[in-house]
């Protein structure tokens, strides 16, 4: 019972440490990009909330922010970056077409982020204010603090924990699973370069 | 602008090789015979009353029910003479090449790339006919319009996908 409330008291201060100290990695492929800049330049100011400085090696971040349209081409990429960023590790998603795909509904546009990463926290808007963007990354920092990242209640899962949300079952790890972002859903056909 | 263009065409290729011209808004173009696609443009490249050396483009357009199904159009425009002409060729679906115009032009070396990654025109000749936007695991040719819509062909997924009946069909299509 000691160590429970012992445990519970440290996780709520390196939770608090860590909802202040958010080092994000940008990942901006659109036009959400400019009101992204906005939303980090002196006016909006998003380093009053610690979260100040872009990383742009996804080894130094654990705040992905994905600003603007994915395509399925782009898929590998992002979730390559996201496996390489250390836990537990964070996903904004930036604007309608990160969240859902937006008004492209056709047969290159991811339907969402969320299709290849585990998102946080979505910002809809087309782009979105900076407002928004400020709301978001409150509402990341108060989910950081209980506790309920998805990267976070992953960890919880694997160290054998009782996880709140079923929906997310704990990342196959069996011998089959090839590294993240590599496994063939679709077959390259003989001599593509 | 360009009726010089027309009557230069229409006194060199007398042997059925212009299928028909026209004009329309002030823009004139010409239907060529397919077998005659790159003698024509090489004649527009190289007659210097014509002088066109400029390709500002070339695409194809999927006219489904017609028959040949596909165009492929070529714009074309000449910096000294300042006068343009658009050209096209009808490509049938059954069998589907068209010859290149890169030996002409090889600006139109993407351009041809493209037309056949997204409707599958064949450029014979072509140094390199590769898909330029898609990715090579991809099958099929999207903007045809028998393309599906909303068919996607995902590279990877999540393999924690939550259940989302929204989104269900389209996340299982790939298992």
């Amino acid at each position: 019972m000691g160590l429970e409330i012992y445990n519970s008291t440290v996780q709520a201060a390196v939770n608090w440490a860590r909802k202040f100290s958010l080092f994000q990695y940008p990942f901006v492929t659109a036009c959400c990009g400019m009101e992204f800049m906005s939303t980090a330049a002196p006016k909006y100011d998003l380093a009053r909330f610690g979260a100040e400085f872009p990383r742009f090696s996804p080894r130094q971040a654990d705040l992905l922010i994905i600003v603007g349209t994915i395509t399925e081409r782009q898929g590998p990429a992002l979730r390559r970056i996201y496996d390489q960023m250390c836990e537990p590790k964070w996903v904004v998603a930036f604007g309608v077409c990160a969240s859902t795909g937006g008004f492209y509904q056709n047969y290159s546009t991811m339907p969402g982020a969320d299709q290849v990463v585990p998102v946080d926290v979505y910002i809809p808007g087309c782009p979105p204010r900076p407002e928004q963007v400020l709301d978001a990354l409150i509402l990341l920092q108060e989910r950081i603090q209980r506790g309920e990242g998805h990267s976070q209640i992953v960890l919880k899962a694997e160290a054998g924990h009782d996880v709140p949300i079923a929906a997310i079952r704990p990342r196959d790890k069996g011998p089959q699973a090839a590294p993240l972002g590599t496994q063939p859903h679709a077959v390259r056909p003989e001599g593509a370069k | 602008m360009s009726q010089l263009i027309l009557d230069r065409l229409a006194a060199t290729f007398t042997g059925g090789e212009l299928e028909q011209i026209g004009s329309q808004h002030g823009n004139e173009w010409a239907r060529v015979r397919r077998d005659a696609w790159r003698t024509v443009a090489t004649f527009l490249r190289d007659d210097p009353a014509c002088d066109l050396k400029m390709p500002t483009d070339l695409t194809a357009v999927d006219r489904v029910s017609r028959e040949p199904r596909f165009d492929v159009v070529v714009h074309l425009y000449s910096v000294t003479k300042k006068h343009r002409v658009r050209l096209y060729a009808g490509v049938p679906e059954d069998d589907c090449t068209l010859d290149s115009l890169v030996s002409v032009w090889p600006g139109m070396d993407w351009f041809e790339r493209e037309a056949y990654d997204l409707y599958g025109v064949r450029f014979r000749g072509h140094p390199d006919l590769r898909r330029i936007l898609m990715y090579p695991e991809f099958v099929g040719h999207p903007l045809r319009k028998d393309y599906p819509k909303e068919k996607r062909q995902p590279l990877v997924r999540r393999d924690d996908l939550p259940i989302n009946p929204i989104k269900a069909p389209h996340a299982g299509e790939h298992k």
